[in-house]
């Protein structure tokens, strides 16, 4: 391997194991998984319920307990400091949440923390981050209007503007797109693509099958184990997505786009 | 704009609490009474200037200044339990460390049982045992010690019962669970050590009336500690409120701030529960109060919900004093009352409000 190829690899993962859960009830989700995402390019995970796309996902954020090793931009992500991580890596969660109180704002500013030394005030980098991250997701004529005032929609939102504003090198994105409507998916899409023409490598997990054919490369996970990666135009990449819903997708092309649509029990329509 | 309401609501509780000091003063056992008249202008009255100034001064201003720690110390401590515990019915009692704190203040009562005399006990007066209202400052520092490691351990028999943090209903249903444990094994204590009994029955329901200097300052000392720790920490309960997980990857050391925001949680409630009793639904009120005029950040919440505490108790003990003079309502009965009105309301609104947002 030379160098060069090892610095196109933005996030590693070697023989990653993960479990959830404590004591008797613990579950392996994990099963030795190792990923190579490549830097500069959009990659989506996908797989049916139970895959442990998100739990790969927060394992990759460095969240999440898991032996094997995680590397992010070359480096043990376990030795690196909790700040530089931080400010290397943004990764948007599911529906956590309890900050209802906080003002769309102050949710928006949170993702600039890894930013600011303890109890500095947000700098003018700060505010314009903020700002940009909030027009992005068209969240700004809401800066000052609690969280708890929102839909589920205008929430996501809002988070996805808190994980834009760290404006780190790679974006993890757990279902970014749960509650947004489809105008709103295609902004999101947008704004990912804005984001991999700028050179940030995203990462996303997603049960839109159409939405993730957008991506540069596929993840295809079951059961705990990657079963394929691929490029998204691949059409081995396309089987493996079939193989691992049980044949009850079918992959079409409809105006120069890839639209994955459900099978009814008789087979494709 | 925030900002502007948050320094306009620090500005009406300081003038609040300013207020209701100077009532505070006036209110005693006779009801109201122009203690400033006499205070003000000597020369019409020197014998009653002089014993004026010796009640303000021995009884009621500390018994005010004391009322004002107790509810900001309750005011703090609920505003941080309610941010490292991401869930707004916590408090200092539902979490059980305030049933903590009484276990220890029994025990501790209990164990010095042969020196209470000469603590305390000597001052039996009207049916009351002041041993543990004594304003000797090793007893006081004494008892908020054994307060406040009943408080840490209470809560962390919570934290473990309801294994973390993440499950409402389950942390709240161990904070009950307990509560009432350590609430009957204080009972069991006192039943051992009838000594105590008498002294800790004022102390169960809450009382400001014995608050003497050494309580102030104490309450005063921790107040300040407590709220700069807080100040400090304040980031990582607003990073909290995303999740552990959002928080972790946004380089906050989650598992450190959080043990120091406990300790905080448990200093504030033991000071306070060590000086003036079981007093209820002030650290649970509080927060909401300063919710429902202004939404803000962790940092000036934390901060407003305390001075808001303190405006509470402080009325709360005036009314208490005045209420059915010259007899006394224990405090926390009273705020028992309206509190748990207030959480009545609170929870009538709830599904009212959630309707309209939608």
């Amino acid at each position: 391997m030379t160098t060069a190829a090892h610095s196109a690899i933005a996030l590693q993962a070697d023989a990653v194991r993960a479990s959830l859960g404590s004591g008797a009830g613990k579950t392996a989700v994990l099963h030795g998984v190792s990923l190579g995402l490549v830097a500069g390019q959009w990659t989506s995970i996908v797989g049916p319920n139970g895959a442990g796309k998100s739990t790969l996902l927060k394992v990759l954020a460095g969240v999440l307990p898991h032996t094997g090793t995680v590397s992010l931009l070359g480096h043990p992500i376990h030795d690196l400091p909790h700040r530089v991580r931080a400010r290397q890596l943004a990764w948007l969660g599911q529906n956590e949440t309890s900050a209802d109180d906080l003002t769309v704002w102050d949710v928006a500013m949170l993702g600039r923390l890894p930013h600011q030394a303890w109890l500095a005030p947000p700098s003018a980098a700060d505010h314009a981050a903020v700002e940009s991250a909030l027009r992005a997701t068209q969240a700004w004529d809401w800066r000052c209007r609690s969280l708890g005032q929102l839909s589920g929609g205008e929430r996501q939102r809002v988070l996805l503007a808190r994980a834009l504003a760290v404006q780190a090198q790679v974006l993890l994105m757990d279902e970014p797109l749960a509650n947004l409507d489809p105008p709103h998916q295609s902004d999101w899409l947008a704004v990912v693509q804005a984001l991999v023409t700028r050179g940030t490598t995203v990462v996303s997990v997603l049960h839109e099958i159409s939405m993730a054919l957008h991506a540069d490369r596929v993840v295809v996970m079951a059961k705990g184990q990657v079963t394929h990666h691929g490029a998204s135009a691949d059409p081995a990449t396309h089987q493996a997505l079939v193989n691992v819903f049980d044949q009850r997708i079918a992959i079409h092309t409809i105006d120069g786009q890839w639209v994955a649509l459900p099978c009814t029990s008789g087979g494709s329509r | 704009m925030m900002q502007g309401r948050v320094a306009w609501m620090v500005f009406a509780c300081v003038l609040g609490a300013l207020g209701l000091a100077v009532l505070g003063i006036c209110v005693g056992s006779v009801g109201f009474e122009n203690v400033m008249r006499p205070l003000l202008s000597p020369e019409l009255d020197p014998q009653g200037t002089a014993l004026a100034q010796q009640i303000v001064w021995e009884i009621r201003l500390p018994r005010t200044l004391g009322a004002w720690a107790a509810g900001a110390l309750l005011g703090l401590a609920g505003a941080v339990a309610q941010g490292v515990f991401r869930n707004p019915l916590a408090d200092p009692y539902l979490l059980g460390s305030a049933a903590g704190a009484s276990l220890g203040v029994a025990l501790a009562l209990a164990v010095l049982g042969g020196s209470a005399g000469m603590l305390g006990g000597s001052m039996m007066q009207s049916g009351v045992a002041v041993s543990v209202f004594s304003s000797n400052l090793m007893v006081r520092l004494g008892l908020t010690g054994a307060a406040f490691v009943g408080a840490v351990l209470a809560v962390l028999l919570t934290l473990a019962l309801s294994s973390g943090v993440g499950h409402t209903l389950r942390l709240l249903l161990a904070g009950v669970v307990v509560g009432v444990v350590l609430g009957a094994m204080t009972h069991l204590v006192l039943l051992l050590s009838p000594d105590s009994l008498q002294a800790m029955q004022a102390f169960m329901l809450g009382s400001t009336a014995f608050v003497g200097w050494t309580a102030v300052g104490l309450m005063a000392l921790v107040w300040l500690v407590c709220a700069v720790a807080a100040w400090l920490l304040a980031r990582v309960l607003d990073g909290l409120s995303l999740g552990d997980a959002t928080a972790l990857s946004l380089g906050l050391p989650v598992a450190p701030m959080r043990a120091a925001l406990v300790a905080v949680l448990a200093l504030a409630t033991g000071t306070a529960v060590a000086q003036t009793g079981l007093i209820a639904f002030v650290g649970l009120a509080a927060p909401h109060l300063v919710r429902s005029v202004v939404k803000t950040t962790h940092g000036p919440l934390m901060l407003l919900a305390s001075l808001v505490g303190g405006v509470l108790l402080l009325a709360a003990d005036i009314l208490a004093r005045g209420l059915i003079a010259p007899q006394e309502l224990p405090v926390g009965v009273l705020t028992a009352v309206l509190g748990g009105g207030y959480l009545l309301w609170l929870m009538h609104r709830g599904p009212a409000r959630a309707g309209a947002a939608t």
